[in-house]
């Protein structure tokens, strides 16, 4: 271990965490409502990335503008998704389900491919990079002070995702819509015969996660630039949201937080293989998860044993 | 399965009851089969050629998913990467310690199998979804071992480059030549996971499928048959990854990938579920897709210029994908369940009940 490089390390990890949350917060969201796991939630943090770099450089609206059609349109393609592949496929078996979102991140994934060609692009810079923030810490190492070097960028997309987290929060516990999103999630037909309707209220958590899933991923793509493999970003989020809980919203927090802390944790080791392991390391944590505590750490106790 | 005779006539033995070809001209019929599959390289281009070695060699990767999947019901995201098990196996003991092919064929199925029986550990706590993220981080985990692990051995990211197999003097190295080796591997393979299904083992299979606690009530281990299924799945992809590696005699961490398995789950639906045609009908169906894309993709080039040299990768996902989404909605049974009723209206004719 650099034990000198550690708490640079972590909070580097930490921050790295917070767009990672914003990633699986998208997969609660759908998960919560319809009980559908969305393997496709890369490829819309994709679209929504690819089509703010369209809106502001190709056509040249301004960035904040840009950001707010992708939005929009994100989260029409969120509603459509689910009106058009999902909606066919109420009452199948989970098997069928999860390929419908495996498929839909194929078509997803040719069509960016398509449409936008597979070079790296140069993604508009929201935050500046330069000046990244210092902070001396109490500790010393060899007589001298341990200073933080924060990036602007990171810090600020850190904040941003943060924000998005606690306002959804905020949504489901205090809204009529958000109220009535959770009380489908307790049971679909108990929320049905008390006359919600159901459909609208899964159409409105696609279009949610299509939200979710745009700002996460120009938040990506302004601080690692954007190309067709931001969708493998959601790959790290996976295990986010096993560790969190499957349901629970907080959970996305503390576990993107963990799963950031455990990666900048591993790479600040002397060790090369150990430090690579930096990029296995989520799903180190999720096997862990799955035989210790299955359902999360504020997760429902609802899994089936066998 | 009395299919395709005529009423009224019955087995009079057991043997009869169980056997799989009922007449005689069903056998003249896969006779002239194989030995048209086996003339193949006679009067066939060289990249037909290499499209049924690849598609005979999906289809044994996609047989033992379909034991784990189709029969026992358990989604597997991992099949590639116990094909990178398996192939790393195999080229390591053929090309560093000089064995014979035919021998290092089986250990590297069985070290794959092991390791699928690990992976497939999770399986005795977590179902459905939850296991399909178990074996999701198999699919990261093996594949960095190899990229990192033992780089002296394995080389790292740049991967091995393969030998081609050797029997009896005979060196495997053209893809006609190679064709034999496929073939016969997988009538061996086919055999072997039909007789698994109609057995036992398949029929505790299908009893966990359909309702593990029904299925551990009437005195069927879940636990012990679903790790068979883990362990025959990786057997089946350890074959098929081993023959993958000889055939095109590179392997690296990222020859199998996330994606093979996605689609080896896909080729399974729009083949089949649980049904032994299933396997065969999805690879060749799904196989000859993206053989299209490629032919396509020089078209599409003119139409969207932004993805230039793109247009093949791009349509490659965009075919399987749609295939896949239209099946799931239209056929969630399958091309096996259409041949099935193709194959009862024939039975029927003239009547349509």
């Amino acid at each position: 271990m650099n034990w000198q490089l550690i708490p640079q390390f972590s909070v580097t990890g930490l921050l790295a965490g917070g767009p990672l949350a914003l990633t699986a917060l998208g997969l609660v969201l759908i998960f919560k409502s319809t009980y559908i796991f969305n393997f496709a939630q890369g490829q819309l943090l994709l679209m929504g990335a690819l089509l703010t770099w369209w809106l502001a450089v190709d056509i040249g609206i301004p960035l904040w503008l840009a950001i707010i059609l992708a939005v929009f349109m994100s989260a029409l393609i969120g509603f459509l998704i689910e009106r058009l592949a999902l909606r066919p496929m109420t009452g199948q078996p989970l098997l069928s389900i999860v390929l419908m979102t495996l498929g839909l991140s194929q078509v997803l994934q040719g069509l960016a491919l398509l449409f936008f060609g597979g070079v790296q692009r140069n993604f508009p810079q929201i935050f500046s990079t330069a000046n990244p923030y210092k902070i001396t810490t109490p500790l010393y190492y060899n007589g001298n002070p341990i200073v933080l070097i924060l990036k602007q960028n990171l810090v600020w997309s850190f904040v941003i995702a943060i924000v998005c987290v606690l306002l959804i929060s905020a949504f489901f516990r205090f809204t009529n819509a958000g109220l009535a999103m959770r009380g489908a999630s307790e049971d679909h037909e108990l929320a049905q015969s008390l006359g919600l309707k159901i459909h609208r209220i899964f159409g409105l958590s696609w279009a949610l996660a299509g939200v979710v899933a745009s700002i996460g991923g120009v938040l990506l793509a302004t601080s690692s630039g954007l190309d067709l493999s931001l969708s493998i970003v959601v790959l790290a989020a996976f295990p986010v949201v096993l560790l969190g809980g499957l349901e629970s919203i907080p959970g996305t927090i503390v576990g993107g937080l963990l799963i950031g802390l455990s990666q900048g944790l591993v790479a600040a080791s002397k060790v090369p293989m150990v430090r690579n392991m930096a990029e296995i390391m989520p799903y180190i944590v999720l096997l862990i998860v799955l035989i210790i505590r299955p359902e999360g750490l504020f997760g429902q106790k609802r899994i089936e044993r066998v | 399965m009395g299919i395709l005779r005529p009423a009224g006539e019955y087995d009079t033995s057991y043997a009869a009851d169980m056997a799989t070809i009922r007449q005689p001209w069903q056998w003249g019929l896969l006779a002239v089969f194989l030995l048209a599959l086996y003339t193949l390289p006679l009067y066939a281009s060289q990249s037909t050629v290499s499209l049924v070695n690849r598609i005979g060699i999906t289809i044994i990767a996609v047989q033992g998913l379909n034991l784990l999947t189709g029969y026992t019901g358990q989604i597997s995201l991992g099949q590639a990467a116990f094909m990178t098990t398996g192939g790393y196996i195999s080229a390591l003991l053929v090309n560093n310690q000089g064995w014979p092919f035919l021998a290092a064929l089986p250990v590297a199925a069985l070290g794959a199998g092991v390791i699928g029986l690990i992976f497939g550990l999770p399986s005795l706590r977590v179902k459905g979804f939850y296991l399909a993220m178990a074996t999701l981080a198999a699919q990261f985990i093996i594949p960095w071992f190899t990229r990192n692990a033992f780089p002296e051995v394995l080389n790292g990211a740049q991967g091995l480059n393969v030998n081609a197999p050797t029997i009896l003097g005979m060196e495997f190295n053209n893809p006609q030549r190679y064709l034999y080796l496929t073939l016969s591997i997988l009538i061996i393979t086919t055999i072997v996971a039909y007789n698994v299904s109609r057995s036992r083992l398949g029929r505790a299979f299908v009893a966990i499928r359909d309702h593990d606690l029904a299925a551990e009530l009437l005195g069927v281990n879940p636990f012990k048959y679903k790790l068979m299924a883990f362990f025959l799945a990786a057997v089946f992809a350890g074959v098929a990854g081993t023959l993958s590696a000889h055939n095109i005699r590179h392997l690296n961490s990222e020859t199998f990938n996330l994606i093979d398995s996605v689609m080896y789950l896909g080729m399974l639906v729009i083949g089949g579920l649980g049904s032994n045609l299933g396997p065969i009908f999805g690879a060749v169906v799904v196989e000859i897709l993206i053989e299209l894309a490629t032919i396509f993709g020089p078209f599409f080039i003119e139409l969207f210029p932004s993805t230039a040299a793109g247009a093949v990768q791009a349509l490659r996902p965009l075919f399987f994908g749609t295939t896949l989404m239209l099946f799931l909605i239209f056929e969630p049974r399958g091309l096996a369940h259409r041949w099935q009723l193709l194959k009862a209206a024939w039975r029927l004719r003239p009547f349509s009940h």
